[in-house]
C-alpha cells in the first residue's frame, strides 16, 4: 500500500490544529522563525493550498456547489497534493515540516457536517503520522469572539450555512464550531494530540511548544552522532 | 452503466442506447467520468499540466464522481429516469490498482456509491485492437490513456500497450467479482448494440415502471430504502 503512515523519514513533521481563532497560526509563525534562526531547514505547508485544486475550490465556494461529501473529497484531494508535493519530499530530505492544519481538521469539520467518522479516516489513511500534533484548545466563546472581532462577515461554508442549522450566520457558526470542538476533543486520545491551553499568553504557549520540540530535535541529534 | 477500455466504443453505445430508450418513452440521464459541474474543469487543467500525483488524481476523480452521484444520478433516479453512465466506480478502481494504489483504500472511498442495476462490460481481446481504434480515430495516443504518468514503456506506444494490458487484466478480475455482463466488443457496432438493447429491455421489464416505484415510496418507503443502500462495494 502507498500508505506513508509508518514510514520513517529523516525529517520531522509538526502540526498545529484547533478551531478558528485558537491562535495556532500565530504560534506556528513564531516556531518557524525560531527554527530558521537556529539553522534548521524548515518548510511550512498550509491547509487548502494546492495550486491544482485552488480554482475548483474557489468556484465551488462562490457558487455553493458543495455537499458534505464533495466538500470532504475535494479537501482530501487538496491535501493529497500537499502530501505528495510539499510534505513527503521535504521529510525525505530531512527538513522540519510545519503544517498549519492537518488531517484532524478534515476529521473535525467533515464529521461535524455529518460525514461518516470511519469513512473520513479511511479516505485520509495515506497521510504520514506527525512527529507531534498540537491541539490549541480555546473555549468556544473565546474562539468565536476572536473571529468575529477580526472579520466583517462570516463566509458561507465557514459558518456552516450549507447545513441549514440556522439562517443566522452567527448562530450557525456557533453550532458548527461547537460540533467541531467536540470532534477535536474526542481525537485527543484517539490520535494522541498534545493539548495546548490557548487561553494563556502567546509567549507562554510558545515556550511550551519550543520545549517539547527541542526534545524531538535532541533525540534526532544524539541518534545521528 | 457501461465500462470498458479507452476507445472500445462506450460513448457510441451510450448514444445509441439513449436514443433507443427515449424512443421507447423512457427519460434518460447520461453522465460519465470527469463530467461533473464541480470538478471537471479542475481535473482537465491538472491533467494538462501532467503534474497530478497518483493519490491526488484518485481523490480528484472521486470528488467528480460524488458530485455527479449526489447532484445528477440520485435526483434523476428519484424522478424515475434511466441513468446511463459512461464508466462508474470500476474504471476508477482499475486505474488506481494499475498504478499500484492500495485497493482497500480506493474501494473504501467509493463505498458510498450505489450498486448499479447492471454493469455492461465492453470487452476487447487485446490491446492491439484498441491501438487500431486509437489510430483510426485520428486523435493519436493520449498521455494518461497510455499510462505515461507511470511510464510503462519507452514511448507512448509501448506504454499504451502495457498499460491497457494491465487494465484489461484488472477488468477481467472485477468482471467475476462484481458480476459484470460481459459483451464481446470486437464485433460490429450493430451487433453489440443489439445485445445491449436486449439486456436493457429485459431489465426494464423486470423492474416496475418508474411511476410505481415512486408510488411505492409513499406507501412503505422501499424506494427510499433502496437509494439508501450504500456501502455494498467490497472493501477487502
Amino acid at each position: 500500500m502507498i500508505s506513508y503512515g509508518n514510514h520513517r523519514f529523516p525529517g520531522k513533521l509538526f502540526v498545529v490544529e484547533g478551531t478558528d481563532g485558537s491562535g495556532k497560526s500565530t504560534q506556528l509563525t513564531l516556531l518557524y522563525q525560531w527554527l530558521k534562526a537556529e539553522g534548521y531547514p524548515v518548510f511550512s505547508s498550509e491547509w487548502n493550498s494546492s495550486p491544482l485544486v485552488k480554482d475548483t475550490t474557489r468556484r465551488a465556494k462562490k457558487r455553493h456547489l458543495f455537499t458534505p461529501a464533495t466538500f470532504s473529497l475535494l479537501h482530501a484531494t487538496d491535501f493529497a497534493d500537499r502530501i505528495e508535493r510539499n510534505i513527503i519530499p521535504p521529510l525525505k530530505a530531512g527538513a522540519i515540516v510545519l503544517a498549519d492544519r492537518y488531517i484532524y481538521t478534515a476529521f473535525a469539520r467533515d464529521v461535524a457536517r455529518g460525514c461518516n467518522r470511519d469513512w473520513v479516516r479511511k479516505v485520509y489513511s495515506f497521510a504520514v503520522k506527525p512527529t507531534q500534533a498540537f491541539f490549541f484548545r480555546a473555549p468556544l466563546d473565546v474562539a468565536i469572539d476572536r473571529i468575529i472581532l477580526g472579520r466583517p462577515r462570516l463566509k458561507y461554508y465557514e459558518a456552516g450555512l450549507d447545513m441549514g442549522w440556522s439562517d443566522d450566520p452567527l448562530q450557525s457558526f456557533r453550532t458548527f464550531q461547537g460540533r467541531i470542538l467536540e470532534e477535536y476533543d474526542r481525537m485527543v486520545d484517539e490520535f494522541g494530540l498534545t493539548l495546548i491551553d490557548a487561553t494563556r499568553s502567546i509567549e507562554a504557549q510558545q515556550r511550551e511548544m519550543r520545549a517539547l520540540i527541542t526534545e524531538h530535535l535532541k533525540r534526532n541529534r544524539s541518534k545521528s552522532n | 452503466m457501461i465500462e470498458g477500455a479507452d476507445g472500445v466504443g462506450r460513448s457510441t453505445h451510450i448514444a445509441l442506447l439513449r436514443a433507443w430508450l427515449e424512443s421507447r418513452g423512457h427519460a434518460v440521464l447520461d453522465t460519465g467520468m470527469t463530467r461533473s459541474v464541480l470538478a471537471a474543469r479542475g481535473i482537465k487543467e491538472a491533467k494538462t499540466g501532467h503534474t497530478l500525483g497518483r493519490l491526488t488524481m484518485q481523490l480528484f476523480y472521486s470528488t467528480d464522481f460524488m458530485d455527479r452521484l449526489e447532484n445528477e444520478m440520485l435526483p434523476a433516479l428519484r424522478a424515475g429516469f434511466v441513468v446511463l453512465t459512461d464508466r462508474y466506480i470500476y474504471s476508477a478502481i482499475a486505474r488506481a490498482e494499475v498504478r499500484g494504489i492500495d485497493s482497500a483504500w480506493i474501494r473504501a472511498i467509493y463505498s458510498m456509491a450505489l450498486v448499479p442495476d447492471a454493469v455492461f462490460y465492453l470487452r476487447i481481446n487485446s490491446p492491439q485492437q484498441l491501438v487500431e481504434r486509437v489510430l483510426s480515430s485520428g486523435r493519436g495516443f493520449d498521455y494518461w490513456e497510455s499510462g505515461m504518468d507511470i511510464r510503462l514503456g519507452d514511448d507512448f506506444y509501448d506504454s499504451f500497450v502495457e498499460y491497457q494490458t494491465r487494465m484489461l487484466k484488472v477488468f477481467d478480475r472485477m468482471c467475476g467479482e462484481y458480476g459484470f455482463h460481459s459483451l464481446n466488443a470486437s464485433r460490429s457496432v450493430r451487433s453489440v448494440a443489439a445485445d445491449l438493447r436486449r439486456s436493457v429491455a429485459r431489465l426494464l421489464d423486470q423492474r416496475k415502471l418508474p411511476e410505481e416505484i415512486i408510488h411505492e415510496a409513499s406507501a412503505d418507503g422501499r424506494w427510499v430504502l433502496r437509494l439508501a443502500t450504500r456501502a455494498r462495494v467490497k472493501t477487502n
